[in-house]
């Protein structure tokens, strides 16, 4: 059977299973629709809580990112699973047992303050829908590289599905689709990863593997001789003039901790993490839950690391100095899609591999009326963008062929490539749905049934929450079809803006009885206004500053968000004690959710 | 039921054991895996350099393990100050 053929009936059968969920977890009650009624076990929630964090992106680009990045792309190994300690010691627990719906409704309550419960809404929606525009692209974008079909119909058909369960389940049935992505995208991505450890190093276990020798077998694939697979790497590095692959690269120290900083405080304020928690049935269960969690998102963030070394020297050695005839099969099948491209800057007919960009811009290619590729001298597809003097690199490689043509370079079977088709949707799809929750609760629980009709009944509130969820599926559908241009820009803005508003608020907010509503309101908006300042400046304002030597202390603006937090911590404190002490009610509110137990004072 | 003494307690060995296992947190990431890398790269175990392990994997395994004993300290820590669900 061919590719195509496996690819649609694993993805329709991934399909057809999570709408099989989704009618068997229907929500009834409003407990149900947004935190699944407490009823879920904290090891069904760490997968869920696995799934819904990892999307698209962790899925298909990040190990390619750490193969072109060596040890400096450790920052997003770190900096995604760090976020998890703090969860589990700083947040979960207190935020169960306070046990109510949403974030914006803890801040609001803490805080004995509206409009501090309406700066958290405004946040908690365009965090979220930040994040989810990217998720609903990656729907569509692996659609139309496994199955053929154009991307608006692949964001399509994934918003028909996100719709169903979301809409109809709420939490409940998302919590349960999200437990069978979990199993479905781990799976894709352990399986070809084992094969290509076993191919080159002989070692079933990709996260050992990649620190041993290589066999016998791995020795003939890559055309080399014996000794430590990391060693290898690190010698063809340098001797095509990068700098070693397990040494620091490009970004500066400073950078890389700011870096790593942000984005684990930001995951530990990110509103679709933090609600997970708040789905189990006891405090204990919520603690014991973070930890499910990082252990099964570790399994997936220990084997990319791997994935991406044993991706890097193969594809060195493979195709460095070939002939364009004699490469291997998978750049040949992947140069359809335009993920891989070759333009004989030299005309020697072999395919060169070095340091620097072969072309200056985004990828374009000659074609046909019909749209099909023009081929060059030696069958290659043309490329029109211009290419880059500056390197003698020949060779474009986009970071997602590395998971993309695992398969492949595994020589493994056609179902596996299908495999991975729906593992990538399943990232995508759990993680817009636990987004999309986030979305349609901050407006049917913080702003209807909380600020414009609070005299609604629970069944309507019901209503209105689908109403919302559904009217946010469209909406991220339609960012899906018509990505805003700044998509990927704004990564770094759900992470600043999580790092400088949310965690610094909670902490304190749970930490500190003498934190005021003043402290919590001037510290969100000093740190919201100095993240996103610094971030809009570089991004968008003016790129062309966007380097080091313009930088605050040499911090880019994907770190910046560590300082945004210090400022919102700093401001929190002195206005907090320059301004009355909380109620009494709201400091014994504080005092109750650091015990398991309900404690009468 | 917990008096207010044991309550103040219970929270300040929460505190203590939370200082604790971030300080770890603290150190195998951002000391091991970024600051001292370069030194500890001198350090080779099973084929992997000390820092680039640290960095690339040994992070995520000590958090996994950080929260699993956190977990298992505060599960004794309810019971002994009789403050865990009923």
């Amino acid at each position: 059977m061919s590719i195509l053929a496996w690819t649609w009936i694993i993805v329709g059968a991934s399909f057809a299973l999570y709408i099989g969920i989704a009618f068997w977890a229907k929500a009834r009650t409003t407990g149900e629709f947004y935190v699944a009624a407490k009823q879920v076990h904290p090891v069904l929630n760490g997968m869920a809580t696995g799934a819904d964090w990892m999307s698209a992106a962790s899925f298909i680009s990040m190990a390619g990112l750490i193969s072109f990045m060596g040890r400096d792309g450790s920052m997003y190994l770190m900096g995604w699973t760090g976020g998890y300690v703090l969860l589990a010691m700083l947040l979960a627990p207190y935020l169960r047992k306070y046990g109510k719906y949403t974030v914006p409704m803890f801040v609001g309550e803490r805080y004995y303050s509206q409009s501090a419960r309406v700066v958290a809404v405004v946040c908690a929606i365009f965090v979220s829908f930040t994040y989810v525009a990217g998720q609903m692209r990656g729907v569509g974008v692996v659609f139309s590289r496994f199955l053929e079909v154009d991307i608006n119909t692949g964001v399509m058909i994934g918003m028909a599905i996100v719709f169903f369960y979301a809409v109809l389940g709420g939490m409940k049935g998302i919590t349960y689709t999200q437990v069978a992505q979990y199993v479905v995208l781990i799976t894709a991505y352990m399986i070809p990863a084992i094969f290509i450890s076993i191919m080159l190093t002989g070692n079933p276990i990709p996260q050992l593997g990649y620190g041993g020798t290589l066999s016998e077998n791995g020795m003939a694939v890559l055309g080399t001789n014996s000794g430590y697979l990391l060693e290898k790497l690190n010698q063809v590095q340098i001797d095509l003039g990068f700098s070693a692959y397990t040494a620091g690269g490009a970004k500066s120290t400073i950078d890389v901790f700011m870096i790593t900083f942000a984005l684990m405080v930001g995951t530990a304020g990110l509103p679709h993490i933090i609600i997970r928690f708040f789905t189990t049935p006891t405090i204990k269960g919520a603690r014991a839950s973070a930890g499910w969690a990082l252990l099964f998102i570790a399994l997936l963030y220990t084997t990319a690391p791997a994935v991406a070394s044993f991706a890097r020297l193969n594809m060195i050695n493979t195709l460095n100095n070939k002939a364009y005839a004699e490469a291997p099969s998978w750049f040949k099948n992947w140069e359809k899609t335009g993920l891989v491209a070759w333009k004989d800057k030299n005309n020697d007919g072999k395919l060169q591999y070095a340091k620097g960009t072969a072309f200056k811009g985004k990828i374009a290619f000659e074609k046909e009326a019909a749209g099909v590729f023009k081929k060059g001298r030696y069958g290659e597809n043309i490329v029109t963008t211009p290419m880059d003097d500056k390197s003698t690199n020949e060779l474009y490689i986009d970071n997602d062929i590395i998971v993309l043509a695992n398969p492949e370079i595994a020589k493994l079977p056609a179902w596996v490539i299908a495999l991975v088709a729906a593992g990538g949707l399943a990232a995508a799809l759990s993680t817009a749905a636990g987004l999309l929750l986030v979305i349609a609760s901050a407006f049917s629980h913080d702003l209807i049934k909380n600020v414009i009709l609070p005299n609604t009944t629970e069944k309507n509130e019901l209503i209105y929450a689908r109403i919302a969820a559904g009217g946010a599926v469209i909406v991220a559908g339609y960012f899906g079809i018509h990505p805003p241009g700044f998509v990927a820009q704004v990564v770094a803005f759900a992470f600043g803006l999580a790092a400088s508003s949310f965690f610094p608020v909670i902490i304190l907010g749970i930490f500190w009885k003498r934190a005021t509503k003043e402290g919590a309101m001037l510290g969100m908006i000093c740190g919201i206004i100095f993240t996103a300042s610094y971030i809009i400046y570089f991004k968008f304002v003016n790129p062309s500053a966007n380097n080091a030597g313009n930088w605050l202390w040499g911090i880019s603006p994907e770190g910046i968000g560590t300082i945004g937090m210090l400022i919102n911590f700093g401001v929190m404190y002195i206005v907090s004690k320059m301004t009355k002490e909380p109620p009494q009610k709201v400091q014994d509110m504080v005092q109750n959710l650091r015990y398991p137990r309900e404690i009468v004072s | 039921m917990a008096t207010k003494a044991n309550q103040a307690s219970y929270w300040k060995e929460n505190l203590r054991y939370i200082v604790i296992l971030l300080s770890i947190w603290f150190a195998v990431s951002y000391l091991f895996g970024i600051i001292f890398a370069d030194a500890l790269d001198n350090i080779h175990i099973a084929g992997f350099p000390l820092g680039f392990w640290f960095a690339n994997q040994g992070s995520e395994v000590i958090f996994v393990i950080l929260i699993a004993v956190y977990v298992k300290l505060m599960n004794h820590l309810d019971i002994k100050y009789d403050v865990h669900e009923q």
